[in-house]
């Protein structure tokens, strides 16, 4: 149920898209035959059970662990995405649960971090820190100070310090993975303002989290795997928690389960 | 995308800094922040203090202010090729012997096989860098840990030093003029007009840097600090410089006739100090270098090249080690077999008292400095009470006992105000 009716229009051409993939390790099959895609302005939830292969999948857009089979466009044209360098060229950004931050650096070292902007071969750190205070402002963060160490800042300061690097390296769809989770109440507010911010800045964004509150707070679509296959696109708007979980689980649940899986998935 | 970030508009500092949001900061924090240099000031303060009155004020004599900064400078230029290693979360257990290595190649050279002195001293200077390059490509390539590689590269070229001299236990260097001119001979003096012209254009440049940047960030309305923090800034390193290069400069030398000045050995190590200081701070090189230090794996995901760094600053370490071994043969005109034995755990205290972490990506070129004034003083000190070597290691083991205490204290510090 429920694929047709999906947030973005559907005759616009998904920013991302994936056809096909698939992935082993060994006699595992980790991935069979999996569609994904995601457009512009839209948030996609990426959920599943441990093992589903949401990991595998991200490794494969993120371009650390490139699919054996399948085809990737971006924006229409069809790509090959082999190494992370390859993914950030595109404009794809990941950023991991452990946010690859340098604790010991600034705010605006941490933001321009291998990209600095130097004159003379010095760096031109007020130019730098004048195009973080834009960046910051436009994602809403707040911080002590913008020349703070990272490591005096919150969790939701530093994941969105995270984020806001990847708007920095021009990215055109950012993938988070599982940003909430080791958040406190106030913090996961501020992160998924974020992704809202995000989101009406006109980027897609994938978020992959076990919390189905927050997913079904800031998502405008959510993609099901399990065992390694999709199995349900929900759209948020009329779809229930119970119904997701189900599809997580592989639980009986009305007649949802049979109806969608990797063929009508792709559009 | 690059219509995400508006480019038109000033950013408006206040709608993203927030002050309030700064939680006050204990005294503990302020120590390990801005004023991180205090605790060593203060303990040199107090040791210079005590020396002074157990001395009779014979420490604070210009004459032997003069002798501790030559002193310090094969500590310290040892400690600053340290400093490199230790901000990327390595260690060097080779500079003493490395060093000592460099300048016997290059005695070898100058003295038996008549070569070119300048040239024995470039081909020392190489010999280090390639010896540095070596650990620096075993580290960083083979993934073995610096500690073990540094240590077996010690043992190496304390061989090596012993095979090229071939069983003579010291190698005189009088009759090589160069090397000897650097250190050796009461002559071994900047000219007056380099001794106070080097650190004021040195001052100048770090004055208009300042002005500069305060000027810029005023326009664009950054986050400045007040203009009277800027001119204390400058006016305190004005003073500083200048005070030391004056009374220095009107010091008379034991030789007739003569005045002390800037030491040839002290004005490349401040100069050296210096510039590591604009390199670490104000390049790519230098901010990677810390980055790396902080967290390796995210320096190396911003497309940071972890390796060439790793490698760049073993061979630095290892020529800066060679750098001061010369100068050391140079003071004492002629090195020996037998290496300085507290020359290495001297060097990385000097960093490791002024700051610099043992864990990475923590420390600042000028801490060096003062970690290396602590232990020069302490030694001289010791010295003029006619102390023994007894007395002196355990006084300076124990001091480098609590700084290293006072580095892994404030670590967990940081650990735990993290998040």
């Amino acid at each position: 149920m429920s694929v047709e009716k999906t947030a973005a229009p559907q005759d616009a051409v998904p920013l991302l898209q994936l056809r096909g993939i698939c992935k082993s390790f060994g006699a595992v099959r980790a991935l069979d035959h999996v569609d994904f895609e995601v457009y512009a302005g839209e948030v996609v939830g990426l959920v599943g059970d441990n093992g589903a292969g949401k990991s595998t999948l991200i490794k494969t857009i993120s371009g650390v662990g490139p699919a054996d089979e399948g085809e990737v466009f971006v924006e229409g044209q069809p790509v090959t995405l082999n190494s992370p360098q390859t993914a950030t060229q595109l404009g794809i950004e990941t950023v991991y649960q452990d946010l690859a931050l340098c604790d010991n650096l600034d705010v605006v070292s941490n933001l321009f971090l291998g990209r600095e902007s130097t004159r003379f071969g010095f760096l031109s750190d007020i130019e730098m820190e004048r195009r973080s205070l834009q960046v910051l402002r436009t994602l809403d963060v707040k911080l002590p100070s913008i020349r703070s160490v990272v490591s005096t800042l919150s969790g939701g300061q530093r994941q969105s310090i995270a984020v806001a690097k990847t708007i920095l390296r021009n990215a055109k769809v950012v993938l988070l993975d599982e940003p909430t989770a080791a958040l406190g109440v106030a913090q996961t507010r501020q992160v998924l303002n974020l992704i809202k911010r995000l989101k009406a800045q006109g980027l897609g964004v994938v978020v992959i989290s076990h919390n189905l509150a927050d997913v079904f707070e800031v998502v405008d679509r959510i993609i099901v795997l399990r065992l390694g296959r999709r199995v349900g696109t929900f759209d948020v708007k009329n779809a229930s928690q119970e119904r997701v979980i189900a599809a997580i689980t592989g639980a009986e649940f009305g007649e949802i389960l049979h109806t969608n899986g990797n063929e009508t998935g792709g559009k | 995308m690059s219509q995400v970030i508006p480019s038109d508009d000033k950013p408006r500092v206040g709608s993203v800094e927030r002050p309030e949001y700064r939680q006050k900061q204990t005294f503990a924090q302020l120590l390990r922040n801005d004023l991180g240099f205090l605790p060593v000031l203060l303990t040199l303060l107090i040791i210079a203090i005590y020396f002074t009155i157990t001395t009779e004020g014979l420490f604070l004599q210009p004459r032997n202010i003069s002798d501790l900064l030559q002193q310090i400078v094969n500590i310290g230029i040892d400690g600053l090729g340290v400093t490199f290693v230790l901000l990327l979360g390595e260690i060097d257990l080779s500079v003493a012997a490395v060093g000592t290595f460099g300048a016997v190649v290059t005695s070898v050279l100058a003295v038996r096989m008549h070569v070119d002195p300048y040239a024995a001293i470039g081909l020392g200077l190489l010999a280090g860098a390639l010896a540095g390059f070596i650990n620096g490509f075993i580290v960083a390539v083979l993934r073995v840990p610096s500690f073990i590689v540094t240590l077996a590269a010690s043992i190496f070229y304390s061989g090596f030093l012993l095979n090229l001299l071939a069983g003579q236990s010291t190698l005189k260097v009088n009759d090589v003029d160069p090397l000897v001119a650097l250190a050796g001979t009461p002559y071994s003096f900047l000219p007056d007009w380099l001794a106070f012209g080097l650190p004021t254009l040195l001052l100048v440049i770090y004055a208009a840097m300042e002005i500069y940047g305060w000027v810029q960030r005023r326009r664009l309305e950054l986050r400045t600090k007040p203009l009277w923090v800027l001119v204390t800034q400058i006016a305190a390193a004005v003073i500083i410089v200048e005070g030391i290069v004056f009374v220095m400069e009107s010091t008379p030398s034991p030789v007739k006739g003569l005045y002390l000045g800037i030491p040839n050995g002290v004005a490349i190590f401040f100069g050296l100090i210096y510039v590591f200081w604009a390199i670490s701070t104000r390049t790519r090189f230098g901010r990677h270098i810390y980055a790396v230090g902080g967290n390796a794996e995210a320096a190396r995901r911003a497309g940071i090249n972890v390796t060439t760094l790793r490698i760049a600053a073993f061979t630095l370490c290892s020529t800066l080690a060679v750098l001061g071994g010369l100068l050391a043969t140079s003071r004492s005109l002629g090195v020996a077999s037998q290496i300085n034995p507290t020359l290495q755990l001297n060097a990385i205290a000097a960093a490791v008292i002024g700051g610099v972490s043992l864990f990475g990506g923590r420390g600042s070129f000028w801490a060096v400095a003062l970690g290396a004034l602590v232990i020069g003083s302490l030694e001289n000190g010791l010295s003029l009470r006619s102390q023994g070597t007894d007395i002196k290691q355990m006084v300076e083991g124990a001091v480098l006992v609590i700084a290293v205490i006072v580095d892994a204290l404030v670590r967990r510090m940081q650990a735990r105000q993290g998040r």
